[in-house]
């Protein structure tokens, strides 16, 4: 089959901080970050009562929406919204073709789930507003929706594996137009906070009571964010008939499954390390070409030995080069947004020419082999590539490269 | 490689554990019995067809993954390897490269009900075992641990009509040569919470609950050949159910007659509208699994899928359409034809 490039012409992005890939770009390359208590579900009964809440407007923020259809909207739906219409003005996407559609999302509509659930017991025989909350509660109505206020209709694929989704949802829009099978997707992830997936990851004590530390020897756990990104991808054909300005280009995606542990990654990082070479050998590249690393770097003591492992055995006698940083230690796990949201960072990075750091990290753990980016930096470098590994042993790495 | 066959296909539905099982209670044409009952603390009906018990008990249950999972992954992991059987030692040998799709509508509800509840009573002793059980890819990931497949695999969420997007990824990683196979399974369990959702648009509905499994390969040779999915025809305000539904049941013409059909019409009228409406002059004998079964979201297009696999292996048709009118997201079909 042909191959065709893949190149992106648009992105959005919301997440703690701030609305607009710009706002953001500026908040990694210095490495902020943006935790604060948790305000709208009750955490008074958790072990950590922090996270990066995105701020939402209460109004809508688009013409696109009336203020009733802004208030039926999920706050996942919101934020995906916010970003796909930042990526489509970018993009200058016309209306009305039939574009696919392919996100990543783990919750979806949660919180209206968990509203429905709620009235379902404390007032059973009472259904007022409980069929909104069904519909809103499914992803492929909030996608739907986001669609027709942007004025197009196409298929929708949802891609539903964990906290690797947004990466895998943009690995197949890369692959459907590599193979030539469509010229153009909407693509990215979304998820916003909610009280289940709060309690849940608290339960396995898998939230960081400190500080959110990637890497460091002395780690204790994640933080969670919310938030969405979302890109125009196309073939370079397509941008370059019609003169768009191309911000990027993805040249690598690879994907596995790890069946060690249904939450625990294999602790050398097995399938990361499979992931990783398949999204190498895609790009047509040497690990050494790879001038930073965003790492899936939750901050959780297994998940970061065991990526560090997999980054030094792909990475080889070259390990001691890779430049390597998680932006989780910014915004926290966004979960089915995470690795859409890295995808972003990594494109402005290479356009940039620099490296996120995180702050946070102290002492490097000692299965560190490769440099850790601990404060503003820049660089010299064509290729970034993003990590995102998920529950259910979900792996996806996305390989990107500057666009000059 | 010439085509992509359906070289195997597993169901678990409230008729019993097999894919003969289905057939059997869609050939005796009768609906099954409801089972009624009242949930806890309210006077509120629940009506639903459930799965029966095993005769006898899955020795795949006995794997450590399985100790806590919900009828969601049993249901799936049954029909999958009801699909694979001869080829399961290909993928544990390692020598097979096998992809998965796994798609859903409700997905874990159990799980995720119990441990919002859970959370609800107080959160500080929320069970940490349940939690995982909630995530959408549970299924998937304890398929693959079984298999010990580390390939690609998709969980995909959506309406019924994603079971038929799903077998579309299968067949297209087959043609890109990423896959040697792959698996494409749906399951949904019941649930109060998806019966008293389901009510508040269908009344009549009577949700139901299972699984169903397409093994797809690119072969030469083969029983059954998927001859092609139509595109997902998306409906919203500007494009109706009934226009997505009559360009689903268009496309699937052009590619010339069937001498079966089968359908998702559910016999309740209004959500029938759509379909029935685009398939008003077809002719050919069909197949309505709802009708019989009830509705299982994700499960009832498998099952649709794996009716047609079953009309077309025993020879009692020659070519197939499937066509899936979704509740709220797509109108797709899919065609099978003798190989």
């Amino acid at each position: 089959m042909p191959r065709q490039r893949v190149v992106v012409t648009g992105v959005g992005m919301v997440t703690a901080l701030g609305a607009g890939a710009e706002v953001n770009a500026m908040g990694f390359k210095e490495g902020q970050t943006s935790f604060t208590p948790v305000t709208f579900f009750d955490v008074s009964r958790q072990r950590v009562k922090t996270a990066a809440q995105a701020e939402i407007p209460l109004k809508s923020p688009s013409a696109r929406l009336s203020s009733k259809q802004w208030r039926r909207m999920d706050r996942a739906s919101r934020l995906l919204f916010m970003a796909a219409e930042e990526a489509w003005a970018q993009s200058g996407w016309n209306g009305g073709a039939r574009l696919p559609i392919v996100l990543g999302t783990t919750s979806g509509g949660m919180n209206f789930g968990e509203a429905f659930y709620r009235q379902a017991i404390a007032s059973p025989e009472k259904s007022f507003g409980q069929a909104t909350r069904v519909v809103q509660y499914q992803a492929q109505r909030q996608v739907l929706d986001v669609a027709e206020a942007l004025g197009f209709s196409g298929p929708v694929t949802l891609i539903a594996n964990a906290c690797a989704s947004g990466g895998n949802a943009i690995g197949q829009a890369f692959e459907m137009i590599r193979y030539g099978e469509v010229e153009r997707v909407l693509t990215g992830g979304y998820d916003g906070l909610c009280q289940l997936v709060f309690a849940g990851f608290d339960s396995l004590q898998a939230l960081s009571t400190t500080t959110c530390r990637p890497f460091d020897a002395q780690r204790d756990g994640l933080a969670l964010g919310e938030g969405a990104a979302v890109l125009s991808l196309e073939s370079w054909e397509s941008a370059q008939a019609r003169g768009a300005n191309i911000l990027g280009e993805v040249v690598g995606y690879g994907a596995a499954t790890d069946a060690h542990h249904l939450t625990q990654p294999h602790p050398l990082g097995d399938a990361a390390l499979k992931s990783m070479n398949e999204a190498t050998q895609v790009a047509g590249i040497a690990p050494e070409q790879v001038g930073y690393i965003n790492a899936h770097g939750t901050g959780t003591p297994m998940n970061d030995v065991a990526e560090a492992h997999a980054i030094s055995r792909w990475a080889g006698e070259q390990a001691a080069q890779m430049r390597v940083s998680s932006t989780k230690a910014s915004i926290g796990h966004l979960l089915g947004a995470a690795g859409s949201v890295e995808a972003v960072i990594c494109l402005q990075a290479l356009a940039g020419q620099w490296l996120p750091p995180m702050r946070g990290t102290q002492t490097a753990d000692a299965a560190c082999q490769f440099q850790l980016m601990r404060e503003p930096a820049t660089a010299s470098f064509e290729y970034a590539l993003s990590n995102s590994f998920g529950f259910g042993g979900a792996n996806a790495t996305l390989i990107f490269r500057r666009w000059s | 490689m010439s085509r992509i066959i359906a070289a195997g296909w597993g169901a678990v539905s409230p008729a019993g554990w097999t894919a003969a099982d289905l057939v059997a209670a869609l050939q005796a044409g009768e609906p099954l019995p409801v089972d009624e009952s009242v949930r806890a603390g309210t006077t509120k009906t629940l009506r639903a067809r459930k799965v029966p018990k095993p005769a006898t008990r899955s020795a795949f249950i006995t794997h450590p993954r399985f100790r806590r999972t919900s009828p969601v992954s049993q249901y799936a992991v049954s029909a999958a390897l009801g699909a694979l059987v001869e080829d399961r030692a290909l993928v544990e040998q390692g020598t097979l490269r096998l992809g998965v799709v796994f798609c859903v509508m409700s997905g874990c509800v159990n799980y995720s009900r119990r441990f919002y509840d859970e959370v609800l009573r107080d959160p500080a002793t929320a069970s940490p075992l349940v939690f995982p059980e909630t995530v959408f890819n549970a299924p998937a990931s304890h398929l693959a641990a079984l298999l010990g497949a580390t390939g690609i695999n998709y969980t995909l969420v959506g309406d019924p009509g994603m079971f038929l997007q799903g077998l579309a990824q299968g067949a297209q990683w087959i043609k890109r040569g990423q896959v040697d196979a792959c698996l494409v399974v749906s399951a949904e369990e019941g649930e109060w919470m998806t019966v008293e959702a389901s009510a508040l648009f269908e009344p009549k509905m009577v949700v139901s609950e299972g699984a169903g499994a397409i093994y797809l390969k690119g072969a030469t040779s083969g029983k059954v050949s998927l001859e092609g999915i139509t595109d997902a025809y998306s409906f919203n305000d500007s494009n109706s159910k009934a226009t997505a539904a009559a360009q689903m049941q268009m496309e699937l013409m052009q590619a010339g007659a069937v001498d079966w059909l089968c359908d998702s019409l559910s016999g309740c009228v209004a959500s029938d509208k759509a379909e029935a409406a685009a398939w008003a002059s077809a002719i050919a004998p069909r197949w309505s699994a709802k009708k019989i079964l009830g509705e299982a979201f994700a499960a009832t297009s498998a099952w649709q899928c794996v009716l047609a696999c079953e009309r077309v292996a025993s020879q009692a048709a020659t070519s197939v359409n499937v066509s899936v009118v979704g509740c709220n997201q797509q109108a797709i079909g899919a065609r099978w034809s003798k190989a």
